[in-house]
């Protein structure tokens, strides 16, 4: 009975949040906007809510005698998938442009792409526990090194990637030196603030950067001195192997790079993970005074924990830039470091294999989510549902957060809430620790 | 031949209040030196200074080794007592890397050693270099602490799981692994049964019997009269008694301090 009760106030809640946010869509008409009400999308949400949780409650009453066995098993089951998870997911990675499909490559790399930077913030947010709400910051630097050295002095995409890496370490230290001090709350701001700062320069800067108009043509990267361009003449690569030139080549080409480049990110974090840095790295984000007192030089140990990190977020940057070919300060917002963010939070603070989920849900699972409803919304041609058809891809990003929220709410620590041991005693693995 | 370690006029002062008042003692290599005192002392303000988390705002702490060589404790900075003068030290509220495990915990601690064979890094990533010869005595030296310490079948147990009394010992396995010549031990018996206690004891008799001097705080006088081989005992930030358990426990001094006398206003547990 209580459930009931309980499911008709979520009703009526939901009725007053839908009502005027679903219920109510404007239109351009001919004099300025026009109201039209929508009660069938909004009947179909509130019952939805109704039903959810009714069934939620009565589905958690028949459970009430063990509500962390199931979250329990889920943790072994994924440990052990994820043992055969990570090479499946490594094969298809390699195998994907073999599909042909020019959409998914260019979806793959921009997975990968978030895959990359999630890894290069994992070093800072995971392992070290330093909150980092600006991390595109040293995107853009990255990005901007190599538009930059391209347009003055004519590098190439090969000198100008360990180039750009430097710069953004650099930057790294730069922010690392103000927040030494700096803990949680406090360290989110001012990595926040520095991010903007550097996006606010990249605009007024303007006898450097173009300012809000941007850099463009970035020359894009050849294969051992084997360029993609269109025109099939000589030193090209269609030139080289004798086939005709096509868009294509230059597509799967910029993918197995960012693969290479993603792959190299979580070589170098695995190997940093078994060596003394790492684990003071760890060591530092369980308690910074033990580290202190054992003679850690916790000033370094964060600095280069910055510096890393940003080194990897500015290799990105540079493979974004010659991805695009175009570059301007809007690319590089403040949501940019919030996805990236969510990513590693999503994925499991630390985790490795959780991270590259957590970015192939984000952002490849948001495409598909795209695709899907337009999909249903082309099979709803019944006059019942002429309210919502219509309206059912813009429902994406209202989906998409609710999923992220269910989501936060069964797995609070993330997809991969385990952390393997760096060195062991005896030769058994332990399982995943479950705590949420 | 110089003390060990050597405390001279340390005051502390937080604002208007004298926590550290002008304190003088010294410690001799291979003792057990115990500070003692009623809650609200200084004892731990004393440990703060000497391990390096307070600048003290007089005085002068020396420690100095067998070689000879002296270190001014109250001017290094802070880590670099523990890697430099080699003075290890526990916490009153325990402060283990708890999502790690115990092993993890003692292989972070010897950081310095371990990071000065890896090459800036860049080698030991690269698989290159001494790296892999210095982690393999690093595990020798931490699977010594840990059989040393009873925790042998733990080692691969996260460090915050484990039982209050282990927890105790890790930590001191921790301490130990950085090859300290002085123990600083903060209450290490607080929250410990008597059986426990005991075993402490033993700990700590063999530790120093390995040649490594320790330092403690203690509120459990079945602990400290047992083992100590010197006691200093504060009040109100000040020394009110120095000398064997046996000297300090005959001290009217310290016998008032405790027991309260006239306008006293505290009883010690």
């Amino acid at each position: 009975m209580t459930a009931l009760k309980d499911a008709f106030l979520s009703a009526a809640v939901a009725l007053g949040l839908f009502g005027p946010m679903v219920g109510l869509v404007t239109h351009n008409a001919a004099a300025g906007l026009d109201l039209v009400p929508n009660p069938i999308a909004v009947a179909v949400l509130v019952g939805m809510v109704f039903f959810g949780r009714l069934g939620m409650l009565l589905w958690r009453d028949r459970h009430q005698g063990r509500p962390q066995a199931p979250n329990k098993a889920l943790a072994e089951t994924l440990t052990k998938a994820s043992r055969y998870l990570t090479p499946a997911l490594l094969a298809l990675a390699i195998a994907l442009p073999f599909g042909g499909s020019r959409y998914y490559v260019d979806l793959g790399t921009l997975v990968l792409t978030y895959v990359m930077l999630g890894w290069g913030l994992n070093i800072v947010v995971g392992l070290a526990g330093l909150l980092d709400l600006g991390y595109v910051a040293f995107y853009a630097v990255g990005a901007y090194s190599y538009a930059l050295l391209a347009e003055y002095f004519g590098f190439g995409f090969w000198i100008c990637l360990p180039l750009a890496g430097i710069l953004a370490a650099f930057c790294g230290i730069l922010l690392g030196f103000p927040v030494l001090r700096l803990r949680g709350d406090y360290l989110a701001i001012v990595t926040l603030a520095f991010g903007e700062i550097i996006r606010v320069i990249l605009i007024n800067w303007v006898s450097l950067t173009h300012g809000p108009n941007g850099i463009s043509d970035i020359p894009r990267p050849t294969l051992f001195g084997l360029s993609f361009s269109m025109d099939g003449g000589e030193g090209t690569f269609s030139d080289f192997f004798g086939i005709e030139p096509e868009t294509i080549q230059r597509v799967i080409f910029l993918y197995y790079v960012i693969l290479a480049l993603a792959l190299l990110t979580n070589w170098a974090t695995i190997r940093l993970r078994r060596m003394p840095l790492g684990r003071a790295w760890e060591a530092l984000r369980e308690d910074e005074v033990a580290c202190r007192s054992l003679g850690i030089d916790v000033t370094n140990t964060k600095l280069s924990a910055f510096a890393i990190g940003a080194m990897f977020g500015g290799f990105a940057g540079a493979f974004f830039a010659t991805r695009q070919a175009f570059i301007s300060p809007e690319s590089f917002t403040f949501i940019e470091s919030a996805t990236v963010l969510a990513i590693v939070v999503l994925g499991g603070l630390g985790s490795q294999l959780g991270v590259a989920l957590a970015a192939l849900i984000m952002v490849g699972g948001l495409e598909m989510l795209r695709e899907l409803l337009s999909w249903l919304a082309a099979q709803m041609d019944s006059p019942f549902f002429a309210g919502i058809a219509g309206e059912l891809p813009t429902y994406r990003m209202l989906i998409f957060g609710l999923a992220l929220v269910v989501m936060m709410v069964l797995r609070p620590r993330g997809l991969i809430a385990g952390r393997d041991a760096t060195a062991t005693l005896t030769k058994q693995q332990p399982v995943a620790r479950e705590t949420g | 031949m110089a003390p060990l370690l050597s405390v001279d006029n340390l005051t502390m002062r937080f604002g208007g209040l004298k926590a550290v008042d002008d304190l003088s003692f010294q410690a001799k290599e291979g003792d057990i030196t115990a500070v003692i005192g009623p809650n609200g002392a200084g004892k731990t303000t004393v440990f703060n200074c000497i391990t390096g988390f307070y600048r003290p705002t007089t005085g002068a702490i020396t420690l100095t080794h067998t070689d000879g060589k002296a270190h001014a404790l109250h001017r290094l900075p802070g880590h670099r007592i523990a890697s430099r003068a080699k003075v290890a030290r526990t916490f009153q509220n325990i402060r283990l890397f708890a999502g790690m495990t115990a092993l993890e915990n003692l292989l972070v601690a010897q950081h310095n050693t371990l990071m000065a064979a890896t090459g800036f890094g860049v080698l030991a990533v690269l698989g290159l270099g001494r790296y892999r010869a210095a982690e393999a005595a690093g595990m020798d030296k931490a699977r010594h602490w840990l059989d040393a310490t009873g925790l042998i079948d733990r080692a691969d147990d996260l460090a915050g799981s484990l039982p209050y009394g282990a927890q105790r010992r890790l930590e001191i396995a921790r301490a130990m692994c950085i090859d300290p010549v002085l123990l600083c031990l903060d209450e290490p018996a607080a929250g410990l049964n008597p059986r426990e206690s005991d075993e402490l004891n033993g700990l700590l008799l063999r530790i120093r019997d390995g040649g490594c001097s320790l330092l403690l705080i203690e509120h459990d006088m079945g602990v400290v009269m047992r083992i100590s081989d010197h006691i200093v005992v504060l009040d109100h930030g000040k020394k009110i008694s120095d000398g064997t358990p046996a000297e300090v426990r005959a001290d009217p001094a310290v016998i008032a301090a405790y027991l309260g006398e006239g306008d006293e206003d505290e009883v010690a547990a």
